[in-house]
């Protein structure tokens, strides 16, 4: 870039890239940084589910806004990125869990989420691979999957087709943000930039130190091509009595059906693992999960096993906004597994407030400042 | 026991003898078909490429399973071998 | 499933040659050996058929020896991963299970490379050793026109194969030079038995048009081939065919070893003197160490395995043979050596990852094997690049990525460790 770009963005994930292009078509001008090719990270890791969530207000909020940018996008998004209006089913295995449907599906009704509970027989018939005996289910039929590395590719496409002035050097690694604007490359390479937004995911951390953001290790397997297998992506409601909202390591039943027949099965999550190799063992007890909602599937023939690093944050709530006290340096991380649902909304809010515009949804619950005054405050044991 | 010499399957269900130790791919090219699998992106069928259990290009439905390398199964007595995705198109 | 042999002194996995050399000479002397192939077969590809039917007496005497010597044998049976630190994951039809060997020798022996051209994806068209293999085990061949094109000593034995079985062997082409292979023919003098073999071989071809310096540029078919145009450079010459025997050489699989940590130099295994990798306790014997054919995997899988065993004064005579074996494998790779006009066969809508029906013109653009991936599903299918990651190696100069397991298409079911099914 001839001349000093406006923004420089650290990281040519789907957030980054959804952050390049409303940065270029707010009029800025825009150099992507990163390490590898696009949509290399945890952007390849993840499974692509548009879901919308109800964990808290303020994440309904976003991963809502982002889906509804999404359907927005979605006669022109190209075949590569696989946009399948597939719908989510959340499937309950007894009384207890469908008495968590019930309240998901007032949850989204009264916020204006089309939904369907679904009865025993119901989730039989819909997804008949699933066991027997299930207590019944919530189908949500707005959410939908796409295949991240090519939408993280189109958006930055977009941008610049639109006439974005949006560069990129994906073989740039980021070595420190040194100073207003300016970041330092591992090859020593100096680049001054008017702000610089870190979208570097589970990586965020070692270029902005102190911020409350730890890796979040996940397995995922692919097989091969069987069409009609899974109907929705099926996720069980489960979790409310496994580990997975605790500390623990856990697993959950997760399948999602590509486009192209192929099954993509989840899921699991570790704090304090920071290699990439299989653990075959959370591996196996991931896939065991799987096989106890659909017993079939252990005959199904895996191609490929890998794992990935979400960023995940204390109140499993992104980062997006400028750093306290520094105006220059702007974070667009902390997503943990919703980077992909909320990569749209998430950019949205940043330019929005980049650019002294009022967001679509209060921007405060995401504020990085929000953990300056959770840490003022005493810690109990 | 000895070995019977020659073996009867069904390849998309009509019945075929051929000799003991004969492949599942070689049975299907014995009942006088050249496509084995439907490409996934359309054009015509595609056949065996390897021999050897690499290309996974000769995958047929055996025995209710999809997705087999048939050039890696030996022809068993009554096996049900269906170029799956052609036989339904 | 409980293990049919949780632990063993040797396990040795790939039944050709050198795996078969490795199992013997250990249970030879007394150890505890597993042999494991992919295959319901022994003898790998190069020596397929001959447990039904011998023709040759070098493989009827390893054959003979491993029968007598007590290893135990798995077929249809393949290493899939790791459960835990020299745990490894076997996969059979139905079952799978682990083992905890004391030493493990790889010998997973290689395949053909393919290069892309338009209208190699119609059936018909298979690989070289690929047809051969087939014809062994039934494939309809007589009476078949068949064209065998592409290079390397393997296509003349295919040719001849196919000749035996009932085909019309049309038309042998290799398309390395005849000047370069006439420099290859005096190395030959240091392996008098390797003449013999390719007389032998030309005698039994009598009448099959033999072209040195061809090489196919296109395949033209409806649903299936029906035609291949060849050229000289010069010249060109379409041959009508019911089949093509087509290959450009052997590479060796690598994706176990590289899973298993084992360290690469250059396209091949790095090994020691012992045939010990990288990693201690693996080794590796045959092709994976450098493509040299059957003599160098028989010594370099004795070799492997006396090592591993610890019976270091047995391997010491041997080093002449396997060192010879290595030069003569050095001149092999020079002078087949694809020609530069193969990799530039591809147009741009022809198909290059066959599983995902990937063109040459979608991969141009892209600067790594892993960006190619993600943004194409290049060598993302079910094979996982093995076709098609040789093929862009070649044409694009792209690197092997790192190897994610399972090292082969495997059952979900496998990748659920035993003590988690409890």
């Amino acid at each position: 870039m001839s001349q000093t770009p406006d923004v420089i963005v650290l990281g040519a994930g789907i957030v980054g890239a959804a952050c390049a292009r409303s940065c270029a078509q707010a009029g800025l001008s825009v150099l992507v940084l990163d390490r590898g090719p696009i949509g290399g990270g945890t952007t390849a890791a993840g499974m692509g589910h548009l879901v919308v969530m109800d964990d808290s207000e303020a994440q309904f909020a976003l991963t809502s806004r982002s889906c509804q940018l999404w359907q927005e996008l979605r006669a022109e998004l190209p075949e590569d990125v696989e946009y399948d209006n597939c719908g989510t089913l959340w499937v309950a295995a007894d009384d207890e869990e469908m008495a968590e449907v019930d309240r998901k599906a007032r949850f989204y009704q009264e916020r204006g989420v089309a939904v369907e509970i679904l009865d025993a027989a119901g989730v039989a018939s819909s997804e008949p691979e699933l066991r027997p005996g299930l207590a019944g289910g919530l189908r949500v039929p707005a959410d939908a999957v796409i295949y991240p590395p090519c939408a993280a590719a189109y958006l930055l496409a977009d941008a610049r087709r639109k006439g974005g002035r949006v560069e990129m050097d994906c073989n740039a690694g980021v070595a420190a943000i040194e100073g207003p604007g300016s970041v330092r490359l591992t090859s020593g390479r100096q680049i001054q930039g008017g702000i610089v937004v870190v979208a570097a995911g589970a990586l965020t951390p070692l270029l902005v130190p102190g911020l409350p953001i730890k890796k979040r290790k996940g397995h995922l397997v692919i097989t091969d091509r069987y069409p009609g297998f899974a109907h929705h992506q099926i996720v069980e409601l489960g979790y409310l009595k496994s580990a997975h909202a605790t500390q623990a390591d856990s697993v959950a039943f997760n399948i999602q059906p590509r486009k192209t027949g192929q099954m993509l099965i989840g899921s699991s999550r570790q704090y304090n693992a920071e290699g990439t190799e299989v653990e075959p063992h959370l591996l196996g007890r991931m896939l065991k999960r799987a096989e106890s909602y659909m017993p079939r599937i252990g005959q199904l023939s895996a191609l490929r096993v890998w794992t990935g690093h979400r960023a995940a944050t204390p109140d499993k709530l992104p980062i997006i906004g400028p750093v306290p006290g520094n105006d220059r340096t702007w974070i667009a991380s902390g997503h943990e597994g919703l980077g992909i649902t909320t990569s749209l909304a998430t950019a949205e809010i940043l330019v929005d407030r980049l650019m002294g515009r009022n967001p679509a949804i209060p921007a405060a619950p995401y504020d990085p400042a929000r953990f300056e005054h959770a840490a003022k405050e005493p810690t109990h044991a | 026991m000895p070995e019977p010499e020659v073996i009867n399957v069904t390849v998309n269900g009509q019945r075929l003898s051929v000799p003991a130790g004969t492949v599942a791919a070689s049975a299907v090219a014995r009942a006088g078909l050249v496509g084995f699998r439907a490409p996934v992106r359309g054009g015509p069928a595609r056949g065996p490429l390897c021999g050897m259990g690499i290309c996974f290009e000769c995958r047929i439905m055996i025995n209710g399973q999809p997705q087999v390398r048939s050039c890696q199964v030996i022809c068993r007595e009554g096996m049900e071998l269906r170029t799956d995705d052609l036989a339904n198109a | 499933m409980i293990s049919p042999m949780p632990e063993c002194d040797l396990l040795v996995v790939g039944a050709g040659p050198a795996g078969v050399a490795a199992a013997t000479v250990a249970a030879e002397r007394g150890r505890a050996v597993l042999l494991l192939d992919d295959t319901p077969w022994l003898g790998g590809q190069i020596w397929r058929g001959e447990q039904q039917k011998p023709t040759n007496a070098q493989a009827q005497t390893w054959l003979n020896r491993l029968a007598r010597s007590g290893v135990r044998i798995i077929g249809e049976a393949r290493m899939v991963g790791l459960e835990g630190p020299g745990r490894y994951v076997i996969e059979t039809p139905d079952h799978h299970w682990t083992i905890q060997p004391k030493a493990l020798v790889l010998a997973t022996g290689a395949r053909e490379l393919f290069l892309p051209f338009p209208g190699w994806t119609l059936p018909g068209i298979l690989g070289a050793g690929g047809l051969q293999t087939l014809v062994k085990t039934g494939w309809p061949i007589e009476g078949q026109r068949v064209v065998v094109a592409g290079s390397g000593p393997l296509l003349l034995a295919v040719a001849a194969g196919l000749k035996k079985a009932g085909a019309n062997v049309v038309g042998l082409f290799e398309q390395a030079s005849p000047a370069s292979l006439a420099r290859f023919g005096t190395q030959l003098i240091a392996h008098p038995d390797k003449i013999g073999q390719a007389f032998g071989l030309r005698r039994q071809l009598a009448g099959v048009p033999y072209k040195l310096g061809w090489w196919p540029v296109r395949a033209e078919g409806v649903n299936q081939v029906e035609r291949l145009v060849l050229t000289s450079g010069r010249q060109t010459l379409t041959v009508d065919c019911d089949a093509v025997a087509c290959g450009f050489g052997l590479v060796p699989s690598l994706e176990l070893p590289t899973l298993l940590g084992c360290l690469l130099d250059g396209e091949a295994v790095a090994v020691d003197a012992g045939q010990q990798t990288s990693v201690q306790g693996i080794f590796a014997a045959g092709e994976l160490t450098g493509i040299g054919g059957n003599d160098k995997a028989l010594v370099e899988g004795q070799v492997a395995s006396l090592t591993a065993i610890g019976e270091h004064a047995a391997v010491f005579p041997l080093h002449r043979s396997r060192n010879g074996w290595r030069n003569f494998a050095r001149a092999l790779g020079k002078t087949f050596k694809p020609r530069p006009e193969l990799l530039k066969l591809a147009e741009p809508q022809t198909i290059v990852c066959r599983c995902e029906d990937v063109t040459y013109s979608q991969l141009s653009g892209y600067t790594s094997w892993r960006d190619a991936k993600l943004q194409t599903r290049c060598g993302m299918g079910p094979c996982q690049g093995r076709i098609c990651g040789a093929a862009t190696r070649q044409l694009f100069g792209w690197g092997m990525e790192s190897v994610r397991p399972p090292v082969l298409a495997a059952r979900v079911a496998s990748l659920i460790p035993s003590d988690e099914r409890i």
